[in-house]
């Protein structure tokens, strides 16, 4: 049991993999990996992750590093827009002469 | 909330097509069967790599080669793409590691056959990841998304590995009459395994059910081995060899062909260790890790030395 335990503490970092896949465009998370540091992450993300020309950035982030909302909030966390119907355009009726707007 | 309306809840969402993301509530029943299925996959694609390996230098020419050499290192991110998904349900890579090695988690069978000639990784490329290719496809909508997303990703690089394959078949198939021997021979061997790759007859198949209704599981054993069936009949005629079947017959009302029976005893008997084989590869992958110990305490040395000295120049900066 002790030597599992050891195990677990030596076990890489978790890292995040973010991929631009080109100028323009956004970050977008493409998968996960280890790697002891951060220099290795990014080597290890171009080996695994960009293979046949998916992307010219990458960004890795400390996977303990992210914060993340909670599911279970899902309704009341979000609540505060759901009554906001006036920031859709389709709240807004336009007179049938000005079509394009 | 009770467990039973959370687990109704649950369901409602799977059944309405809804994704299940890490931090969800989900039954303790389903994080364990996206584990084992998860994980065993990523053992197959890791395992995966020895016979194919075996063929690496020896392979016929320098482009042959090359593409072998990437669809190997192909299949090594499979693995990990595969890996990371199973960890996010909270199992650590060292904890999967260790269940292949010591021979509790499984991998798939197919990998227990040896490939004895250059033939045979045509035949692996064409038939083995052919089958693969008809599993992986509607794993792409299955309801855990970082595995269905792990599965669009691998998707998109096995097209590449199967015609690989099937470009060497074609090769030999056509090539002079000792070429066309070994294409057949390969074809042979491989056909069988192939077909049971798909898993036990869906009477016989013990988790189908409860999967199919978390939607982990989109189609049964029989139809995927049907739809695999139907697709590459049709190329082994193009390719002028023959299924090793006497029964096999298209069945003009159905619209489907109608095979032999399998040999389940011998793909039971593989499952349980006595593949030609099961050992090797074990003993590969413990040879592996063993050897490539030093290179991972090798990194963590590096990296530790690294950061300290950062943190040494930002002291001296202050
Ligand atoms: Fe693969
Ligand atoms: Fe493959």
């Amino acid at each position: 049991m002790s030597e599992q335990t050891s195990q677990h503490e030596t076990e890489w970092p978790l890292w995040e993999v973010f991929i631009r896949a080109r100028g323009g465009l956004d970050h977008r998370h493409c998968g996960s990996l280890r790697a002891p540091d951060s220099e290795m992450a990014l080597m290890n993300a171009r080996d695994a992750y960009t293979r046949r020309g998916e992307g010219h950035s990458i960004w890795v982030v400390k996977a303990t590093n992210i914060v993340a909302s909670n599911p279970d909030d899902k309704g009341s966390f979000y609540d505060p827009a759901d009554d906001k119907v006036y920031r859709h355009p389709s709240f807004y009726q336009l007179p049938d002469e000005v079509d394009h707007m | 909330m009770t467990s039973a309306t959370e687990e109704a809840r649950f369901q409602a969402h799977i059944d309405a097509e809804g994704k299940i993301e890490p931090k969800d509530w989900m039954p303790e029943a389903y994080r364990k069967s996206l584990v084992r299925q998860i994980s065993q996959h990523a053992h197959s694609e890791y395992v995966g790599m020895l016979p194919e390996s075996n063929w690496l230098r020896r392979a016929p020419t320098l482009r042959r080669k090359a593409a072998l050499m990437a669809k190997i290192q192909d299949e090594a991110g499979h693995g990990l793409y595969l890996y990371s998904a199973a960890e996010t349900l909270g199992t650590s890579r060292d904890e999967m590691y260790r269940d292949l090695l010591s021979g509790k988690a499984k991998y798939s069978s197919i990998f227990n056959y040896p490939t004895l000639t250059w033939a045979d990784i045509g035949a692996v490329g064409w038939l083995v990841d052919g089958a693969a290719i008809t599993n992986q496809v509607p794993l792409c909508r299955c309801s855990y998304g970082p595995y269905a997303r792990a599965m669009v990703r691998v998707c998109k690089e096995e097209s590449f590995h199967q015609r690989q394959g099937f470009q060497i078949m074609l090769g030999m198939a056509h090539g002079s009459p000792q070429q066309k021997a070994m294409a057949q021979d390969a074809l042979n061997r491989w056909w069988w395994p192939s077909i049971a790759m798909f898993g036990p007859p869906d009477g016989e198949s013990k988790h189908s059910a409860q999967s199919m209704a978390w939607k982990i599981k989109r189609h049964s054993n029989d139809e995927l081995r049907q739809r695999f069936i139907d697709m590459t009949i049709p190329q082994a005629d193009f390719l002028g060899l023959r299924i090793p079947d006497d029964d096999l017959k298209f069945n003009e009302e159905t619209g489907h062909y109608d095979i032999g029976p399998i040999d389940w005893d011998d793909f039971w008997a593989v499952v349980n260790g006595e593949g030609q084989c099961n050992t090797d590869r074990l003993a590969a992958r413990q040879k592996a890790h063993d050897e490539g110990a030093w290179v991972r305490e090798a990194a963590t040395a590096y990296a530790a030395k690294r950061a300290a000295r950062k943190a040494a120049e930002r002291i001296a900066a202050e």
